[in-house]
């Protein structure tokens, strides 16, 4: 069996697993090692021909393609080595090993002196919704159908229902009514857009495809291709009201019911899993219980922008790059961070506290949608950080910075209130 | 016009091991099937559980052939390559009532001769079975209940049957019978006229159509909706055998079962409805199981599934299996209430035709050239890494993992196009090596299987079909 020696081993070349290897090697990693399923770098990036990446990152709007194509570029001229085509089935943590499969060099052990988990995530499926009905063809994920429209040139149907308001939904919805289909409508079953506001407007309303907040799909029809589907208003339980159930005419019905990160490496790694992200419990240098294994990006839990992504996960390049060189900072201890008053998850989960003052930044996640609310972080029933926000929505990641001195006792928690104390949100 | 001495209509389990019986005489076998693939209807959505009988009708056929196919598994599913495992089954009692009726199933079970159903106490079974509802009174167990790939046995007994020179006729459909002087001339199909001497009917739930081409139809099928759920390999409550609920007077009710690929099948519904295609699941159906099932195994997840699906049983009216010969229509044999039982005693049903035949005059003789061995296709997932290593420089396209979520590779894939009886459609490759049947459900693998299929069969993407005629992937190139 072949082997390859590395400092830092990228599982996933991927806008996260990128920017860890730019980080690792800027850090003084000598070698850097990208392992990539996809016969080219830039993952889901690069089925995302649509512009609106890097706004925060590089203040500039980019494509996918390109916002993907610079960090490729630059790890490339940083010197960091990439194998493609190449799938890992195996993981050892304690060892820092993992085993490869790939057409030219067949199966290859690879030995790292950390490894970065930059794996992304997948697509819901019509099953985990459990959508009645027949099973047709003409089912399909919006990121399957993306990946067929835009790097296989094929269109999936001509008429339209997307199913789900969130984010690659919606771009879909344009993409599809640009390439000569018609949407007829996009459903979504909480009374709330799961995706971003920008792109309701330059996806949505731009071209005049209808949204039915509060809707859901009761039935799929068709044999061989799907047919139409049933769509009826729900309840305040999320139960569709028989009574307004209506027949739309269609061939296609898209899924974007959310994502979930992809850890079936992670797991059967042993590595810890936190049961509301799906993605492995990391502390704020991005570092799993394993201590070898760091991780980033949309392993991690799924973020709403790749510039959140970017940053994220250069953290996880140096760190894993400063365990490899041995170059951290000495822990003192490890607090929690907790959610408190309407916030879905947090992360990171773990904050370490070294005799430096450290500024960490706590992302976030609400449950449900606020105007003007407070955000606070207390730690010994102390409050240690505060800021107000106009508007939160659980489909926009928040964050709060913390001062690590601050911390008192052994967690942190975070808390979204309405400002003035009156009404509290709906608890977890 | 096609000659031949024996047609086989449909292609499922029946189907598929009556071709395989009659492959070892010297005859020339055509099989027709309506659908793309073989195993494409009744036989590829059950439970995929090979009986004992049991709980059979005793003194029935079907009765007779079920507990006579069990015991034939073993050497088959060697022979052919089947995945195959004798797990197991119990049933638990979990009120009173069912506790006092456990006597009754054992007896039942002694006059269909099985003999190895054993009685087990309540610390017995939550040992077997830690997930099983507390309340459990004590039970009953059946240790030869066995689980199987479903899709692989109708595979390999269509591919062995080919191997050993049986024609199959996929994508045709029987249009008409013409009857000689009291016996069979000739099959009509889409594909062409065939000539030929026997016709046996196994188009289970469609086999009074066919009876009806031949003046035959003196009984119905109606088509017994099953609804299940797959959960997913790693769902948090699991079970190690066969969950059997005790039987009532009205359903044989909803089971928990380990597949042989390791995900859980929840189900089946039985409703009887009033078409023979409606195949839709429906959120009453699904949400029976949920309730009864968490009667036995309480903490059942279904929230971990990754599909559902339903299937069709094809139950006859008069009720009952059963296998008819006719004396003012020779070379006519008809195959009727083939239920889910089929699965088991396909090929024990199929010995039984055979032997009818030749009892009723059909002149034969072996080949001696007949092939008993099939091999499946290689299974990159459970090789050891030397295997893997080596299958890889024979072929590089074993490198190439396509569905991550079951670890199948591109050589898995067209290694399932291109032997005999192929795959030529989506899920014709899924059936065959798992490709889109993991938890993503095709959401990754999907647009790259279409890119295969298309390539291998040198066919455009939008000539790439789900299953049959019509079930397109993709409806036009973009630009």
């Amino acid at each position: 069996m072949l082997e390859m020696k590395c400092d830092v081993a990228i599982i996933g070349g991927g806008p996260a697993g990128l920017s860890a290897a730019v980080a690792a090697k800027k850090e003084g990693a000598d070698k850097v090692l990208i392992i990539e399923r996809d016969n080219a770098l830039g993952g889901i990036l690069q089925q995302c021909i649509h512009p609106g990446f890097g706004l925060n990152y590089f203040k500039a709007e980019l494509t996918g393609p390109e916002y993907a194509g610079k960090f490729a570029e630059e790890a490339k001229a940083l010197g960091v080595e990439c194998i493609l085509n190449a799938m890992i089935i195996n993981m050892l943590p304690v060892e820092k090993s993992a085993i490869c499969v790939n057409e030219e060099h067949g199966v290859v052990n690879i030995k790292a002196g950390s490894i970065v988990l930059a794996m992304g995530c997948r697509e819901r499926t019509r099953a985990n919704i459990v959508i009645p009905g027949t099973r047709p063809a003409g089912v399909y994920t919006a990121g399957a159908a993306q990946r067929l429209i835009n790097r296989q040139n094929e269109m999936v149907g001509e008429k339209i229902v997307i199913l789900g308001s969130g984010d690659i939904g919606m771009i879909m919805a344009r993409r599809m009514t640009l390439e000569g289909a018609k949407v007829v409508a996009v459903i979504e079953i909480m009374d709330y857009l799961a995706g971003l506001t920008r792109n309701r407007v330059q996806c949505l309303d731009d071209f005049g495809i209808p949204l039915k907040l509060s809707h859901t799909i009761t039935k799929i029809v068709g044999n061989e291709r799907v047919i139409g589907v049933y769509v009826a208003q729900v309840d305040n339980k999320k139960q569709p009201i028989k009574e307004t159930e209506e027949y739309i005419d269609c061939d296609t019905v898209l899924l974007s019911v959310g994502l979930l990160p992809e850890n079936e490496l992670t797991k059967k790694a042993g590595i810890e899993v936190n049961p509301i992200t799906n993605g492995p419990i990391v502390n704020q240098y991005m570092q799993t219980a394993s201590e070898a294994v760091f991780a980033c990006g949309n392993v991690v839990h799924v973020n709403d922008l790749v510039d959140n992504v970017t940053i994220e996960s250069m953290k996880a390049g140096k760190y894993a790059a400063q365990y490899v060189m041995k170059t951290r900072v000495e822990a003192i201890r490890e607090v929690s961070s907790i959610t408190g008053d309407n916030v879905r998850y947090i992360c990171p989960q773990k904050i370490v506290i070294t005799k430096e003052n450290e500024k960490v930044r706590l992302y976030f996640r609400v449950l449900t949608p606020e105007f003007n609310v407070v955000i606070t972080v207390s730690s010994n029933g102390v409050e240690i950080a505060k800021k107000k926000a106009k508007r939160v929505n659980p489909g926009e990641i928040e964050f709060i910075e913390i001062d690590t001195v601050k911390v008192q006792g052994e967690e942190v928690t975070v808390s979204v209130n309405k400002q003035g104390g009156a009404g509290l949100c709906a608890k977890k | 016009m096609m000659k031949t001495d024996v047609v086989i209509v449909g292609a499922g389990a029946v189907g598929c091991a009556i071709a395989r019986e009659l492959s070892k005489y010297k005859l020339d076998v055509i099989v027709v099937e309506k659908k793309e693939d073989v195993g494409g209807d009744a036989s590829k959505s059950n439970s995929a559980i090979i009986h004992t009988g049991y709980d059979a009708a005793p003194g029935t056929l079907e009765s007779q052939l079920v507990v006579a196919a069990n015991p034939m598994y073993d050497a088959l599913c060697k022979d052919l390559d089947i995945p195959f495992e004798r797990i197991g089954a119990i049933l638990p009692a979990i009120t009173e009532e069912q506790f006092n009726s456990l006597p009754a199933i054992k007896e039942k079970a002694m006059k269909n001769r099985v003999y190895d159903v054993e009685f087990k106490t309540k610390e017995e079974l939550l040992a077997i079975e830690p997930n099983l509802n507390k309340e459990v009174k004590g039970g009953l167990y059946i240790p030869r209940e066995s689980i199987i790939d479903p899709f692989i046995l109708v595979q390999a007994l269509a591919e062995n049957a080919n191997e050993n020179g049986i024609h199959f006729l996929l994508n045709t459909e029987v249009t008409g019978i013409q009857t000689g002087d009291k016996c069979i001339n000739m099959v009509e199909t889409t594909a062409g006229t065939i000539d030929t001497t026997y016709v046996i009917n196994a188009a289970a739930l469609h086999c009074d159509d066919i009876a009806a081409m031949v003046g035959k139809a003196d009984y119905k099928i109606v088509a017994r909706k099953g609804e299940f759920y797959i959960l997913d390999k790693n769902t948090s409550c699991k079970v190690n055998k066969i969950v059997l609920p005790i039987p009532t007077k009205v359903t044989k009710g909803k089971l928990m079962c380990p597949t042989i690929h390791g995900n859980m099948l929840v189900g089946p519904t039985a409703e009887d409805i009033d078409n023979k295609v409606d195949k839709s699941t429906s959120k009453e159906g699904l949400d029976t199981i949920a309730v009864d099932v968490k009667k036995m195994i309480p903490g059942v997840a279904l929230r971990d599934t990754i599909t559902q699906y339903s299937g069709l049983r094809p139950n006859r009216n008069p009720e009952g299996l059963r296998f008819d010969m006719y004396d003012d229509l020779k070379g006519y044999i008809n195959l009727s209430g083939v239920r889910s039982t089929g699965l088991t005693l396909c090929i024990s049903i199929a010995k039984y035709v055979v032997e009818q035949m030749i009892e009723h005059g059909m002149e034969v003789s072996f080949k001696d050239d007949f092939i008993s061995k099939r091999k499946g296709i290689p299974c990159f997932r459970l090789m050891t890494e030397e295997e893997q290593e080596e299958i890889i420089k024979k072929d590089s396209r074993y490198g190439n993992i396509v569905c991550r979520c079951e670890t199948i590779t591109e050589g898995e894939i067209v290694n399932a196009i291109h032997r005999s009886v192929g795959a030529t459609s989506m899920d014709a490759v899924k059936r065959r090596v798992r490709a889109g049947m993991g938890r993503c459900q095709g959401g990754f693998c999907g647009p790259k299987v279409i890119e295969i299929i298309a390539k291998e069969l040198a066919i455009s993407p939008e000539q790439v079909n789900k299953n049959i005629s019509g079930s397109y992937m993709v409806a036009r190139k973009a630009r």
